[in-house]
């Protein structure tokens, strides 16, 4: 090779490493100092004392771990878990045939059905929790419908069906949003080829589009599950505190009790359930 | 057909499982009375009482500085990085980082960050809080910009660098041009949910101020008065309004490029 030759390809390359430099390195470098390095403080002060007033004293141990295995903390886990399952199997109940039925409408209705479930999502979320508050509550609306009926008053707040409604409430559009996009790009002809051989409406469904529609329920329920059992936020407002969510454990471990790597153990325990989930996802997605 | 039908029920249960909480706020907000559940009559006096209360509006311009702060960061450090992944690199460890703030849990982030900001002994306020959503929204404003990447035409980009035109003078002219509808598009995903977002300002804005959401949570504790619905009803106006003249920009976007 003449050097004439290979000078611009090298000239190329620098700019090409500048290139990637200068457009790269602002937002990495962001993300380096206000997301990693904060979530390597939190996986780092597991393994240390609290401090008398919060922070931290940097005395390794490892009685955080030891303290997750209490069974206060794994019964609050335990309930977490199924509260999200819960608030999942009802919005996948709920989301499915919805999904079902945009994914048919003609092309001019699929985008206004659409907007009209993700628009509640685009609102203020502690109004939209407020509005459930009003409508739960002891002397609120739904309990004056049913007094006019003769029925009630029922304690519809502050526990956990109430936690249940507004987890729901809130995610819902993320499993329609995944499921319609699943259904939608199936091929109308297979379920032609399903009736034409004979199957019944439902056959259909259970052998055809189901199994075909797999990946976007298991992503959906993803998109519902996260939030709902990592919140803090709904769990305190509709349930009064009353039934726990690991959200609001570490809420109050970092904002009243200030024990910083107890909290940090809790929310590490959160992240590795997550995980977990995340990666069974992927492979069942992998499988369907 | 008459299968079909059956389904439109599932479908309403659920728009009217969404919208009646919405409906209940915005009608009870118009109450003379004092109870946020028995309506007495038509009045606008809660619209009044909370265009004087100086703990809202506080909240409302604390809202917008945060909201603006974090836009204009996420704007041009997710521009930057989403042409960077999308042109300059192939490490997929770069792209899982640049989306990590948009799947992790708020939560997480916001203790992260509450821990960060005490071992550098920062006193928290409004500008923590912007660093913060800066973070989450300049992932999502990443991502929205790598789809509009996607889409563009790279041989553009190379004619403009054939014809002589220096990697500064392509960017500013052809790159981001063509870049600019997704670009803007970003910029409003990033400052709505800026807007809305209340867990990681929670934990990171300190005890002497407070965005709108958390001025909604703690007037909510002390009870529920019309007050917070016509703030609610106002707050419900203006995010559906956005929400659809964003709708309308897209498809006029969309069908200006099939033409």
């Amino acid at each position: 090779m003449s050097p004439a030759r290979t000078r611009p390809a090298t000239a190329l390359r620098v700019r090409r490493r500048l290139g990637a430099f200068v457009f790269l390195t602002p937002g990495l470098a962001y993300l380096v100092v206000l997301l990693l390095v904060p979530l390597a403080l939190v996986l780092s002060y597991v393994f240390f004392q609290r401090g008398r007033f919060g922070g931290v004293v940097y005395e390794y141990t490892t009685e955080n771990f030891s303290r997750l295995l209490d069974p206060l903390y794994l019964r609050v886990l335990g309930e977490s878990l199924q509260i999200a399952a819960l608030t999942t199997v009802i919005a996948l109940a709920l989301g499915y045939p919805t999904a079902y039925l945009i994914a048919r409408l003609p092309r001019k209705w699929k985008t206004v059905a659409l907007v009209a479930i993700v628009l509640p999502f685009w609102t203020n979320f502690i109004i939209r929790m407020y509005a459930w508050i009003i409508l739960l509550n002891g002397p609120g609306l739904i309990n004056s419908a049913l007094k006019s009926l003769g029925l009630g008053p029922f304690e519809l707040l502050y526990n956990q069906g109430a936690i249940v409604t507004g987890l729901v409430y809130s995610y819902l559009p993320l499993m329609v949003l995944p499921l319609y996009a699943a259904i939608e790009k199936l091929d109308p002809q297979l379920r032609e080829a399903s009736a034409n051989l004979g199957a019944s409406g439902f056959t259909t469904f259970r052998k055809v589009t189901l199994p075909l529609t797999v990946p976007g329920v298991l992503t959906g329920s993803l998109f519902v599950f996260v939030p709902s059992f990592g919140n803090f936020v709904i769990p305190e407002m509709l349930g009064g505190g009353k039934s726990v969510m690991v959200g609001n454990l570490i809420r109050t471990e970092f904002l009243k009790a200030r024990d910083w790597p107890f909290g940090s153990a809790l929310a590490l325990a959160l992240v590795a359930v997550l995980v977990v989930l995340l990666l069974a996802q992927a492979w069942a997605a992998r499988r369907a | 057909m008459r299968r079909s039908k059956l389904l439109y029920v599932p479908f309403w249960v659920t728009i009217v499982f969404l919208y009646a909480p919405i409906a209940v706020v915005v009608a009870m907000s118009f109450n003379s009375g004092k109870s946020a559940y028995t309506y007495e009559g038509f009045s606008l006096k809660w619209y009044g009482v909370l265009a004087q209360d100086q703990r809202v509006i506080d909240g409302l311009v604390n809202t917008l500085i945060v909201a603006a702060g974090s836009t204009v960061i996420a704007t041009v450090l997710g521009t930057l990085l989403a042409v960077g992944l999308a042109r300059h690199t192939r490490s997929r460890a770069l792209d899982a980082i640049a989306l990590m703030p948009a799947v992790l849990p708020d939560l997480v982030l916001a203790i992260g960050l509450l821990l960060f900001y005490g071992l550098i002994q920062l006193t928290l306020g409004l500008y923590s809080v912007v660093l913060a959503h800066g973070v989450f929204a300049m992932a999502f404003v990443a991502a929205v910009v790598r789809t509009r990447l996607a889409n563009t035409d790279t041989s553009l980009e190379e004619a403009s660098r054939d014809l002589g035109a220096g990697p500064v003078t392509t960017f500013m002219k052809v790159t981001l041009p063509q870049l600019a509808p997704g670009i803007l598009a970003g910029a409003m995903l990033a400052f709505t949910l800026s807007l809305d977002e209340f867990v990681i300002a929670f934990f990171t804005i300190g005890n002497l101020q407070q965005t709108l959401p958390i001025v909604i949570y703690s007037m909510i504790r002390f009870g529920v008065t019309p007050e917070i619905n016509a703030l609610g009803a106002i707050l419900l106006l203006v995010s559906f309004t956005a929400v659809i003249a964003g709708q309308r920009m897209t498809k006029i976007g969309e069908a200006r490029a099939q033409d």
